[in-house]
């Protein structure tokens, strides 16, 4: 019959529900309430990116800086551009750092690692890096083995 | 435009209905008078329930005019349609109550839905009518719990509710007890008289409808085969109605379903 | 010859009619929502399809979550990147099996339900009577039931992976010892609010409409015999879970696709 416990079950279900959304957003999709963390680009030229997609991580010594947020072909340089989002706080990245593209793990995700260098001037929005280091292919790599070993 | 004289509720004109291939009323013409109780009758699965339906307006009939107290059904919007049915009620041949609801509940569900009326005078309308059929003490069972007699008597409470000019019987006597059968026969001729409403039974059972109906009407293969009052038909020349009258077991109605010849039949048969 | 192919084409016709019909009766029945939100009819079925579902809805979830993580552990551990469980279960279970397994779960559950119920109020005329008293049975019965299925279906699909990637990290985490900070942070990484969640959200509102149009919709056109009823009742299982199935493939190519 309908009464208070059926209201009061049907709410309960609701916000079960609304709480899975949330939690969906912000724990699975790890979605940020404060809106949209300040960010500033950098641009990095590599030669080859080797399975880096946007949405990919930038970390500095393991810690995540920002994140990936395009990817294209460079028309006269022939190299992939790869455009980061940086965030604010982390003002401190020296002119002469290098963007690595490495793997967590062995089949892992690529990611950008960013080693600082020294310098004491700072990259500003929309500053490219100094140097950059492509990805570690596998199958180059193995063909430099086999014919140094020849 | 047709005209319905005001003697008659419902008057029904040339009126053909259909099923697929089959011809389930073929030109009837046919009339309810006001305020009298009319028994549509006629053997099993002659449309005798799919007529009700008609008046209704739940089916629409491929021609002819079905007048409701001047109203053409089957020209009505659908609007219309359902302001001309609060003015009916219908009695269901299984009682309909609605299963998930008490007693109490289906009874004021008309008047929940279609009035704003305070608790308080719902609660007293309610009563009256389960009074009025008996049903008082009952107010808070579920239907699973009533018979099937007192579940046709909650469900008549409910189809009065609204104060209708018409209602409509569905074959109200069909698997009684003997007593049941007597308080609903007696039910149908109080609340007639009593509320001034016009009646319309649809049944097959011949001396529960003759004790009670001011009206007859007895319709086969798609005709109306008489109409008038009992006394009337009791002298009707059709060898039809003086069979479904008198219950016969044979005559126009055969008893055979038909057949091929029976002799052929038992002597010649092969495989089947 | 000419009368197989006068089958073929009675057939069709008579499955396009039902076709039509069933559309118009959603459009019908769909008019009388927007008047219908937060009444005691919606209410009452948001309950006996939304929270009577539950039940199996959790614990399906849970189940299926940790044989993910069970599965995910022993396939990925032989490549030493088991610490990508988070985002294999959360991914699986947020753009495919929360809303197709809830889907297939809701139309055996609640749809049948649904089917046996009106089918049971036709048979018994209650359809009819409510009819003769006035009262459109669209508006009524069929309206809210609509709406309540709707609504239900997404927000049992987000329980069903919530529970399910809990039940994962479960397994993973708590059981089989993965890095509890390399979970969480691998899947935040790789699930996207809006292309793996959103998408995920509309394809079981999707289902939720497909699954509840065909339920209730069989209810009301079934034959209203104990046959009838039982035929319509096994039609919405199987044709609802056709249809998720089928939709499901289409969605996730126009979602997820790369082309």
């Amino acid at each position: 019959m309908y009464s208070r416990k059926v209201e009061l079950a049907v709410g309960g279900f609701v916000l079960l529900g609304i709480g899975a959304l949330f939690l969906l957003a912000l724990e699975v999709s790890g979605l940020s309430l404060s809106p949209g963390k300040q960010t500033y680009t950098l641009i990095a030229e590599f030669d080859d990116v080797g399975g880096l997609r946007p949405r990919g991580k930038v970390s500095l010594a393991g810690v995540t800086i920002g994140q990936v947020t395009s990817i294209t072909l460079d028309r006269e340089s022939l190299k992939a551009r790869v455009e980061m989002a940086i965030d604010t706080e982390v003002d401190y990245i020296s002119t002469d750092s290098i963007a690595v593209i490495s793997t967590s793990g062995l089949l892992g995700d690529k990611y950008v690692d960013v080693s600082i260098g020294g310098d004491l001037e700072t990259l500003e929005n929309g500053d490219y890096f100094y140097s950059t280091q492509s990805a570690l292919n596998l199958e180059k790599l193995i063909s430099t083995f086999a014919t140094s070993q020849m | 435009m047709v005209q319905a004289s005001s003697q008659n509720f419902v008057e029904i004109r040339d009126m053909s209905f259909s099923r697929g291939d089959r011809a389930i009323f073929d030109n009837v013409t046919l009339r309810i008078p006001r305020g009298r109780i009319t028994t549509i009758m006629g053997p099993s699965g002659t449309g005798k329930t799919t007529l009700l339906r008609l008046i209704g307006g739940q089916l629409r009939p491929d021609s002819g005019h079905i007048l409701v107290d001047g109203h053409d059904v089957p020209k009505l919007k659908r609007s219309q349609l359902y302001d001309l049915r609060k003015r009916m009620g219908m009695l269901f041949q299984s009682g309909a109550l609605f299963s998930d609801l008490t007693v109490f509940e289906n009874v004021a569900f008309p008047l929940r839905v279609h009035t704003e009326l305070p608790e308080s005078m719902i609660r007293d309308l309610v009563l009256m009518k389960l009074s009025a059929v008996g049903l008082r003490g009952a107010r808070d069972l579920m239907p699973s719990e009533l018979s099937g007699g007192m579940a046709r008597r909650a469900a008549l409470a409910r189809s009065i509710i609204m104060d209708p000019d018409m209602i409509m019987y569905d074959e109200p006597f069909t698997g009684q007890d003997p007593i049941a059968m007597a308080v609903i026969v007696q039910l149908v001729r109080l609340l007639n008289d009593a509320m001034g409403l016009t009646s319309v039974l649809v049944s097959h059972d011949i001396q529960e409808s003759l004790s009670i109906t001011d009206h007859l009407v007895i319709i086969a293969d798609g005709k109306v085969m008489g109409e008038g009052s009992p006394v009337e038909l009791r002298d009707h020349g059709s060898d039809f109605v003086q069979q479904f009258l008198q219950g016969l077991p044979d005559g126009p109605v055969p008893f055979h379903y038909p057949a091929g010849d029976y002799t052929e039949d038992l002597i010649g048969g092969g495989g089947r | 010859m000419s009368l197989w192919l006068q089958q073929i084409g009675r057939q069709t016709l008579h499955r396009l009619a039902t076709l039509g019909r069933s559309a118009l009766f959603l459009a019908g029945g769909a008019l009388f929502i927007p008047r219908l939100i937060f009444s005691r009819l919606f209410i009452q079925q948001l309950f006996s399809t939304g929270v009577l579902s539950l039940l199996i809805i959790i614990v399906s979830g849970l189940f299926i979550g940790m044989v993910l993580g069970l599965q995910g552990y022993t396939i990925l551990v032989d490549y030493g990147s088991e610490q990508a469980i988070g985002q294999m279960i959360a991914l699986t279970l947020v753009r495919e099996l929360g809303p197709v397994v809830t889907a297939l779960l809701f139309a055996g559950r609640a749809g049948s339900a649904l089917t046996a119920e009106i089918g049971l109020m036709k048979a018994t005329e209650q359809l009819s009577s409510l009819e003769m008293m006035g009262v459109d049975p669209l508006r009524q019965v069929i309206a809210p039931r609509l709406i309540a299925g709707f609504l239900a279906l997404p927000l049992l699909a987000m329980i069903f992976s919530i529970v399910g990637i809990w039940g994962g990290k479960m397994v993973g985490v708590d059981w089989l010892g993965v890095y509890e900070g390399a979970f969480w942070s691998n899947m935040q990484s790789a699930v996207d609010f809006s292309d793996d969640v959103l998408n995920g959200v509309i394809k079981s509102i999707v289902f939720g409409v497909v699954c509840t149009w065909i339920a209730v919709f069989q209810g009301y056109d079934c034959v209203p015999t104990s046959e009838g009823i039982s035929a319509s009742t096994t039609r919405t299982v199987v044709y609802s879970s056709l249809a998720v199935l089928g939709l499901d493939f289409v969605l996730t190519a126009v979602m997820f696709g790369e082309f």
